[in-house]
């Protein structure tokens, strides 16, 4: 009976696992591709800050996080720190975009997020594809539209990089026998400044910052696990060895 | 000076001391050292002990959580970001409240389950078990009040579908609604409140209720895997000859129990906090916004089974409060369970097909539930989810009829 019952427990857990995985792609939505980012990566998060810096905090702020503490984790001398931040900004504060919010209501329609959380929020691999995912759609105000969110208000601050991509659509016909034509990807139109390959590393480094800038503990937290699990599991054998022994007259 | 008749056989010294002016080594004894507990207990009769664990930690991680959190819809999704980056150890204190939370649940759970196989809740355990359930009915109060304390955008929207179903309650449902809120919509006042019943309120009501769910269980004694009663047969001591006292063997049992969970509680708490996003939920890394509502608002996940009772029932005579009502007693149906069981044998070690079945059935119905909860309402799952509220209800709803005539194995007279 027990047997049977552990079985229905255990056959509980794949049910509940099934349920935690992120709802998968839907009819008609385009999978994300996959960021493949390493918090660990120390280099690669200095280049992510350096490149955040450079491209997003002009209208992205992350509150968030504080100069200084991205200073200490990211191994950044304070010359280094200087050389990212502008001189009005304090080292304890967070970091701050250089556009007024109001200013840039107006000019953007929204205000652009802070970014502080958009790693936990939307996920790595939405972030990687969002920057990756810009091609030309001269409908849109800045004549750029977005394959992972539909009608961004974002310019393309990238493509200069990039270079432009075109939209690849697909004929298809509806239920009713209409057709019409279903955007399926991007292909490169014209080179940029970068190569595709130095391009993907240049997105993948802002993307790995801003999973940094997410949780700055994680890495921390995930060393510490280990010893944890390792004390906890001495102090498990021992009270094993501890109720082995007592219950020795219990028969 | 008379000695007191029940107080600590001869102890001396501070000991001494105190036993003249308060019971100490009496409930010491009583309770824990010569409570005589079946000695046959398996794994399902760990999680009481955890339960209590789970407790302990909440209130403490809590009132730490409190020192930093402010409670206030302006600040309150910022001082959640600042426990988390900028107090010593916040995102471990953090970490260990919301995976608390989850855990709890997952204890709870388990422990009503065990109660469901050994018949634990059978005479002379009724007020044992209706303890209990208030405690779940506590427990869900608190962990709804608290999901809504960090303000996320999913803590905001799910707190305005649980409190607007309030409002499909004929009569009074619009000003019910008002009164709980504080305010015409979700808002300051709520989280006020809310904060308030969270952290003093509910907390004062699960430790009494604990206390008193304790009390009962150490009046009657604890039922066993067998479900026959150890205190039928005692020794010239006036000891059951199938007991052992509490401690020290239960004490360390339980401590090997405690090491075991510890386990798995830290393996979530440092490489997977958010558990997949079922612990914390993707969404609630976004402060509230009610202009904007989250592509899918689902409960967290130890609701979505009642959550999915609720939206399985349609609305019908022009009112959604069906849906209200069955959820309700989806949970209230609990209470009842002693009188609805007719079955000559407790434990499902001697019972009949038929309610093992019944038993099997009902928990598949319950994970399903759990999983139609948790998924928006289309393609199979609304018909998934009409089907096992059904199979939930058919459970107790059907118990007085299949447990009288299924079929029992003879009972032992001595635990095996």
């Amino acid at each position: 009976m027990i047997k049977r019952a552990v079985l229905i427990a255990v056959a509980a857990v794949p049910a509940l696992a099934l349920t935690s995985l992120p709802v998968a792609a839907q009819e008609g939505e385009i999978a994300l591709l996959h960021a493949g980012t390493d918090i660990r990566d120390v280099q690669s998060l200095q280049r992510g800050a350096r490149n955040f810096m450079n491209y997003c905090s002009g209208c992205h702020s992350l509150t968030y996080l504080r100069y200084n503490r991205m200073a200490a984790d990211l191994h950044l001398s304070d010359k280094e720190l200087a050389e990212l931040m502008l001189t009005s900004d304090n080292p304890f504060d967070g970091i701050r975009s250089s556009m007024p919010p109001a200013d840039a209501a107006q000019w953007f329609g929204k205000q652009p997020p802070d970014l502080s959380l958009t790693a936990r929020n939307r996920g790595v691999d939405y972030i990687y594809s969002f920057l990756k995912g810009f091609y030309v759609d001269s409908t849109r105000m800045w004549g750029v539209n977005n394959l992972y969110l539909p009608n961004a208000a974002m310019p393309g601050i990238l493509v200069e990089r990039q270079g432009l991509q075109k939209p690849v659509f697909k004929n298809e016909s509806d239920t009713n026998g209409g057709a019409h034509m279903t955007l399926v990807g991007v292909e490169q139109m014209s080179p940029g400044a970068l190569s595709p390959q130095e391009y993907d590393v240049l997105v993948r480094d802002i993307t790995n910052f801003l999973d940094y800038a997410s949780e700055p503990i994680k890495a921390k937290r995930e060393s510490l696990g280990v010893f944890v699990l390792l004390y906890v599991l001495v102090g498990f054998v021992l009270a094993y060895l501890l109720k082995k022994e007592y219950w020795k007259d219990v028969h | 000076m008379a000695a007191a008749p029940e107080s600590g056989d001869d102890t001396k010294g501070l000991m001494g001391w105190i036993d003249r002016r308060f019971p100490l080594t009496v409930l010491w004894k009583t309770q824990v050292a010569e409570y005589y507990a079946p000695k046959n207990f398996n794994f399902w009769y760990y999680f009481g002990s955890l339960a209590m664990l789970v407790l302990v930690n909440q209130l403490v991680t809590g009132i730490f959580l409190t020192m930093n959190y402010k409670p206030s819809s302006a600040e309150a999704f910022a001082s959640v970001e600042y426990i988390m980056r900028d107090v010593n150890w916040g995102w471990l204190i953090r970490y260990l409240h919301s995976t608390g939370a989850s855990a709890f649940f997952i204890v709870v759970y388990l422990h009503m389950f065990r109660s469901l196989l050994y018949g634990s809740y059978r005479k002379p355990r009724e007020l044992l078990w209706i303890f209990g359930c208030l405690l779940f009915l506590g427990l869900m109060a608190e962990g709804f009040l608290g999901y809504v304390l960090p303000w996320g955008n999913m803590s905001y929207w799910g707190a305005q579908v649980i409190v607007s179903l309030f409002g499909s309650l004929p009569g009074i449902g619009g000003a019910l609604v008002d009164w709980i809120r504080g305010d015409y919509v979700i808002a300051d006042a709520t989280l006020n409140r809310f904060f308030a019943l969270h952290v003093a309120a509910l907390p004062l009501a699960l430790v009494f209720l604990m206390i008193a769910h304790l009390m009962a269980l150490h009046e009657v004694g604890s039922n066993n895997p067998d479900g026959i009663e150890i205190k039928k047969h005692k020794d010239s001591r006036g000891i059951p000859l199938d007991g052992i006292p509490f401690h020290p063997y239960y004490t360390v049992k339980d401590l090997m129990g405690v090491m075991f969970f510890l386990l798995l509680f830290f393996a979530v708490i440092f490489f997977a906090p958010a558990f997949g996003g079922l612990f914390l939920e993707a969404p609630n890394f976004e402060p509230a916004n009610p202009l904007q509502t989250p592509p899918h608002i689902a409960p967290v996940w130890y609701f979505t089974p009642f959550y999915a009772m609720l939206r399985a029932v349609p609305s019908f005579a022009g009112t959604q409060v069906w849906g209200v009502l069955v959820m309700g007693a989806s949970v209230m149906i609990l209470f009842f369970l002693p009188w609805l069981d007719r079955s000559p044998v407790a434990s499902i070690r001697y019972r009949g097909p038929v309610y093992k079945s019944m038993l099997g059935v009902f928990v598949l119905a319950f994970i399903t539930l759990g999983v139609c909860g948790l998924r928006p309402p289309s393609g199979i799952y609304p018909l998934l989810a009409k089907v096992c509220t059904a199979l939930y209800f058919a459970f107790f709803l059907l118990m007085p009829w299949y447990t009288r005539f299924d079929r029992v194995k003879p009972v032992p007279e001595r635990v095996t």
